[in-house]
């Protein structure tokens, strides 16, 4: 069972740049939310700000484009009034890892039950070319003209040790890949971060479609991503020592919603029923 | 006849507590109680105290002058014996040292000790003040059984009798009447507006004096069935806020200055994506930290113009616990209404002081949400930020109505919410925005006066000074000054009737604020024209009295 892919098209004119990464990332999004029998209308989309961010914007679901570094709350806001909606959020690595940070932390510590894909490029786009979280240490960019002076941030180690519940590395050229990870996604109850490496054709000349291409490497059938340990080595190969791709680590925990209690087993928040006189209890210890 | 009481101590010697039962006692024998919390940014130690006042009239204010100090250390009584009256009373343990004519030193721990449970030493106290005010126990009785069980309300209750068999009555006032008053802080009163108005999602960080409002809803989450959400950090609490409410859940979100900086680019994203949400800021002395546990309203000028572009927006101020209810329904179904943000300013005095009042009337409270169903909109062709003729477009909850979707943007953007640079649609869209705040002229309310008809002498103020102004206008009257006073509730945008009303006939105009630069002194020049001729400003982060309102007036005006 699928919807119509069609349904997901959006009318607004795409404004990437002709060979993006993002073109990838949007295409598998659409197959995966098809593929998964949804419909627009149960799906909402949530970014911050970058080229990334542009993602609600080219696929006709509910979609909200907010500020710079702040998908995540607002993703949490729109979880807790409507857990009935799919959410995901897709914002960049700069957004994601650099000016919303904390947000990812808590959300991570959280396991809100949403699917988090980050567009890693490893540079910033939309700005023209500075250095983001995961641009390499010593990387020369239209701003740090000397190379990046610090080490470049591990997404993936970075949420396998504070306890996210759902990690997973694709590229975004292998859409049939990067559409299956994120189907899992979207079905794993809990926080799902994709860190999906996506080449910026136009800032980035380093981690090219072929830098990508020449290092990364399918995990296989033997890979137990149920062990953290291992999870947690696995996060640490880059580079020339081979990408590794797929699902790092999955494991079933509660998620934000299952610990509160009275939203749990019962009816979405958006349909809670309440009048003013309901309050008439909550007076008694004024009186 | 009003009475006022002053308790103090060091930071963790129960004053809240003695303070909570003594101003309920009071309640219930039909007094009106005000009372007002001054307390140190500390856990222990330090100087605090609290200002109780009664009586067989309402009470708005606390009041400088007092009948009794009820002191737990001797820097209660060195700090404010010169604002004791010539008859007032010293109430005290007899190891503190006091020389001072009306002390009464009462062996309050050795009493304690003896009934065998130190705690209650302070509810001796409580026994002694109701003697001097010539009260009986009976009402301590009741609150001390709604307060705890049989064992803890005996010990207190034996406590009592004896601080009450050790001095002689003082005071006269007339018997209370039957009435069914409430007893509820500013704070509390924000949060029950909240609560008894359909908020259902909370999010915030704590930040004193704000954080009560979020305890309070906290505490009830479950019973409310609503979610309280204690975010990672200010900015988060407010895009949480902003994502429920989009979502199309009734949500809200409150801090103080610090936290409201750091809100500060999300409260544009309110107007850009025409999210409904109320944001509360409960002000304290800035910038900075500042005095974090002190009071002032010093925010008012940078409410105004929080966030870069130009939003709108609309900002109105709670005078007293009657208002911080109401007014906090009223900004939620105007958020609602105009898809805008409306801005709720508090004060650390108002926030923590409690009044009696008469209850909440819930039968006339209306919840309004202006959500557009399938037979509002064109399910074929849905605009989210559709430019239409009432100006204010038709918002659909998302998900709600198959086949229909619903795209927020922070850019600016098209009638779908599609990212769009054109000339035309910025001029439309920047208007269909900015034209709310027309609309809202429509339904403001003008601010509160008392005085005379024609006054010469013309006070403004704002918020938390309401019964400071009210009882100094009663006691200019009364010597017979041509005196009036406009109290500002809703402040933006600014209502202007009875301002241009009575201004015509002042020939002083004085602005009265708990700030620096009199910020609504000059919204109120730039908005009309109307120039205040004096200013008086308080800025060292206490709350000003009708007293010092009175004396500087006369000075002023003399």
């Amino acid at each position: 069972m699928a919807t119509d892919i069609k349904l997901f098209d959006s009318k607004e004119e795409n404004s990437w740049c002709p060979g993006c990464g993002n073109f990838g990332i949007l295409n598998a999004l659409k197959k995966s939310l098809s593929e998964l029998d949804l419909l627009p209308h149960e799906v909402m989309i949530i970014s911050g700000i970058g080229q990334a961010a542009k993602t609600p914007h080219f696929v006709n679901t509910n979609g909200f484009n907010g500020l710079h570094g702040r998908a995540l709350p607002p993703a949490l806001g729109a979880k807790i009034a409507n857990k009935d909606l799919k959410v995901i959020v897709t914002s960049g690595d700069g957004d994601t890892y650099g000016e919303g940070g904390n947000h990812t932390l808590h959300n991570i510590r959280r396991n809100l039950d949403i699917t988090h894909l980050v567009h890693n490029n490893q540079i910033y786009g939309l700005t023209k070319g500075q250095a983001s979280p995961t641009t390499a240490e010593g990387q020369v960019t239209s701003m740090q003209f000397d190379g990046v002076r610090f080490e470049a941030f591990n997404p993936l180690s970075f949420a396998i040790t504070i306890g996210a519940s759902f990690v997973a590395r694709c590229f975004s050229a292998d859409q049939g890949h990067l559409s299956h990870i994120i189907k899992e996604g979207i079905k794993h109850k809990g926080y799902a971060l994709i860190d999906i490496l996506q080449p910026c054709v136009t800032f980035n000349k380093v981690n090219t479609y072929k830098w990508y291409k020449d290092r990364a490497y399918y995990l296989d059938d033997s890979y137990d991503p149920s062990n953290k340990m291992i999870a947690y080595e696995k996060s640490l190969e880059w580079g020339d020592d081979g990408i590794p791709l797929g699902i790092l680590y999955k494991e079933e925990k509660p998620t934000f919603i299952d610990r509160i209690p009275h939203l749990k087993d019962t009816k979405p928040l958006i349909k809670r029923k309440w009048k003013p006189t309901d309050a008439e209890k909550f007076l008694e210890e004024f009186r | 006849m009003k009475y006022n009481l002053l308790v103090g101590g060091s930071a963790g010697q129960g004053m809240d507590t003695f303070t909570a039962l003594l101003e309920k006692i009071f309640m219930k024998k039909g007094y009106y109680v005000f009372s007002n919390k001054d307390y140190m940014s500390r856990v222990r130690g330090g100087h605090n105290f609290i200002q109780l006042r009664f009586g067989t009239e309402e009470v708005t204010t606390f009041h400088p002058r007092l009948d009794v100090i009820i002191a737990f250390d001797e820097a209660t009584v060195k700090l404010h014996e010169k604002r004791l009256r010539d008859n007032g009373v010293i109430l005290c343990d007899d190891n503190i040292e006091v020389k001072h004519k009306n002390v009464i030193a009462l062996p309050m721990m050795k009493i304690a000790k003896e009934i065998g449970k130190s705690k209650v030493y302070s509810t001796v106290a409580m026994g002694a003040v109701l003697k001097l005010f010539g009260m009986s126990l009976d009402k301590a009785e009741e609150v001390f059984h709604e307060k705890w069980d049989s064992e803890i309300k005996g010990y207190n209750l034996k406590a009592a009798t004896k601080g009450y068999e050790m001095v002689e009555a003082r005071f006269d006032i007339e018997e209370g009447a039957e009435n069914d008053n409430i007893l509820i802080s500013g704070n509390q009163a924000i949060a029950f507006g909240a609560l008894t108005g359909g908020v259902s999602f909370y999010s915030g960080y704590p930040m004193t004096p704000s954080t009560s409002v979020m305890t309070y809803l906290s505490k009830r989450q479950r019973e409310a069935n609503i979610v309280v959400i204690q975010a990672e950090d200010e900015i988060a609490a407010i895009n949480m806020a902003i994502g429920s409410s989009f979502a199309g859940v009734r949500s809200m979100t409150g801090t103080s200055g610090g936290g409201l900086s750091l809100m500060t680019e999300a409260l544009g994203l309110v107007d850009i994506t025409e999210t409904p949400l109320v944001v509360l800021n409960v002000q304290r002395p800035g910038p900075a930290t500042g005095l974090p546990t002190r009071t002032e309203q010093s925010d008012l000028s940078f409410v105004l113009n929080a966030s870069h572009g130009e939003i709108p927006r609309m900002v109105l101020a709670v005078r007293n616990a009657k208002d911080a209810f109401y007014q906090t329904i009223r900004a939620l179904n105007l958020a609602d209404k105009y898809q805008m943000l409306v801005i709720i300013l508090n004060d650390q005095y108002l926030a923590d002081a409690k009044q009696s009042i008469a209850e909440y009337n819930l039968n006339e409270i209306e919840i309004n949400r202006y959500i557009a169903t399938e037979d509002d909109i064109n399910i074929k062709d849905y605009k989210r930020y559709e430019l239409n003729e009432n100006g204010i477009s038709p918002r659909v909850i998302p998900g709600s109505i198959k086949g229909v979707t619903v795209l927020g943007d922070s850019h600016e953007h098209d009638e779908y919410g599609g990212i769009d640079e054109s000339p035309e649609i910025r001029k439309n869209m920047m208007r269909k925005r900015m034209n709310k705040l027309e609309k809202l002229r429509q339904e403001l309310i003008e601010p509160d006066y008392f005085g005379v008809d024609e006054p010469e002498i013309l006070l403004l103020g704002w918020g938390s000074t309401y019964g400071s102004l009210k009882e100094s206008v009663e006691l200019m009257q009364s010597d017979g000054l041509s005196v009036g006073a406009l109290v500002f509730g809703d402040i933006y945008p600014l209502p202007t009737k009875l301002l241009n009303k009575y201004s015509r006939y002042a020939k002083n105009i004085i602005n009265i604020e708990q700030n620096f630069t009199g910020q609504l002194g000059k919204l109120i020049r730039q908005e009309t024209g109307i120039t205040a001729h004096k200013s008086l400003l308080k800025y060292d982060g206490r709350q000003i009295s009708c007293e010092e309102i009175y004396n500087k007036v006369k000075e002023e005006v003399m």
